[in-house]
């Protein structure tokens, strides 16, 4: 299944879940938010969220700024 | 109760009240452009701020983050995050960061609204500024929002229900300090909710004319960081604002054009008139003074080596 995820194309099995995506990226544990399609998957959703081909995947995190 | 400890307690209780909660720091610093995550935590620290801005960004993926988290480094159950819109060119961006901050930070719902209007000034899009505050308040956010320092548009804002309103000192980044006083203070004059000075100072006495000013707080990131020594820089500003909000509760002399003299002007001092004896007695006292001794038998011992 063909999705974008933070920008870049990538190929992710069929019926993985959003927690799946996650520890498979190496981020497990860490503080994030997770957008598909502009729409925020709350982390108590992450486990029974499942992608569909195509969507758009955003994954964010806090860092250093509001440089003025 | 003696004046100092008056002017103690007075310090303790003149907190910083932003949507209710009291901070005893008026210095907000951004946590961007530091070398490391150490200098980062140790500037932050030197600055005494309570409240800092955070950046909201892509995961980079594929890639060990081994770099230490901003989290860690600075513990969300210490400071307060003020996730900010740094970056954003338009109000849909502004609130889908502000959503997406809010996810990843449990549900706080305290934000700095700021949205960009070109990359040259990065003055703010007043248009979309407005919008995006109108869609994140009814949608329960608490929204600390950056402004040029227009005060019918502060006004506004204010009014929307804004929590506190951010006019700019000058250009972000540009160290210019406050191009516009007159302007900052008519902003100040008019407001029930704190005015915090956010962007475009330079040194520590740019922060201190801003507080004078009346200002509530001061919010800065490039003063600090991109000073050649930014703890240092960090402690002066901490001290700055210090000064300058105690410099306004003191209430300035009003400034004239001539002279004034500090000492009493009196027709029977100490060079105008007055014996011998009288100047003998006082050299007398004041050498008893310096040399911490009583009788003239100890002082002429004390001189005699």
């Amino acid at each position: 299944m063909d999705l974008i995820i933070n920008g870049k194309p990538e190929q992710l099995p069929d019926g993985i879940t959003a927690a799946q995506l996650i520890e498979q990226l190496g981020l497990a544990g860490q503080r994030l938010a997770i957008e598909v399609n502009r729409e925020i998957v709350p982390r108590s959703a992450l486990t029974g969220y499942t992608f569909k081909p195509g969507d758009r995947i955003e994954i964010v995190r806090a860092i250093g700024g509001g440089a003025r | 109760m003696s004046t100092v400890m008056k002017t103690a307690t007075h310090r303790t209780a003149d907190p910083l009240l932003i949507d209710g909660v009291e901070y005893q720091s008026r210095l907000l610093v951004g946590t961007g452009k530091y070398k490391d995550m150490e200098e980062t935590r140790l500037a932050i620290e030197a600055s005494g701020a309570e409240i800092i801005t955070v950046a909201i960004r892509r995961t980079n993926l594929g890639q060990k983050a081994d770099e230490p988290n901003l989290l860690e480094v600075l513990p969300p159950d210490r400071y307060t995050y003020l996730p900010n819109t740094a970056g954003c060119y338009s109000a849909e961006d502004a609130v889908r960061t502000c959503r997406l901050a809010r996810e990843l930070l449990d549900g706080h719902n305290l934000v700095k609204l700021e949205v960009l209007g070109d990359e040259k000034t990065l003055f703010p899009d007043i248009t979309q500024t407005l919008s995006a505050a109108e869609t994140l308040i009814a949608d329960g956010f608490r929204v600390m929002v950056y402004t040029n320092d227009d005060p019918i548009i502060a006004r506004r804002l204010e009014e929307m229900g804004c929590v506190a309103v951010m006019p700019l000192a000058a250009p972000i980044g540009s160290g210019l300090g406050i191009r516009n006083p007159y302007n900052i203070l008519t902003i100040v004059e008019n407001a029930g909710v704190p005015i915090l000075v956010d962007a475009g100072v330079g040194c520590a006495s740019d922060a201190a004319i801003a507080m004078e000013l009346g200002c509530d707080g001061v919010l800065m990131n490039t003063a600090i960081a991109g000073a050649r020594d930014p703890v240092l820089m960090a402690s002066a500003m901490r001290k700055a604002i210090e000064a300058g909000r105690e410099s306004f509760l003191a209430g300035r002399i009003p400034k004239k054009r001539f002279a004034s003299a500090s000492s009493p002007v009196e027709r029977e001092g100490f060079f105008r008139k007055g014996s011998c004896k009288t100047r003998a007695a006082i050299i007398y006292g004041a050498l008893q003074r310096l040399w911490r001794v009583s009788s003239i038998e100890s002082l002429l011992s004390v001189l005699s080596g």
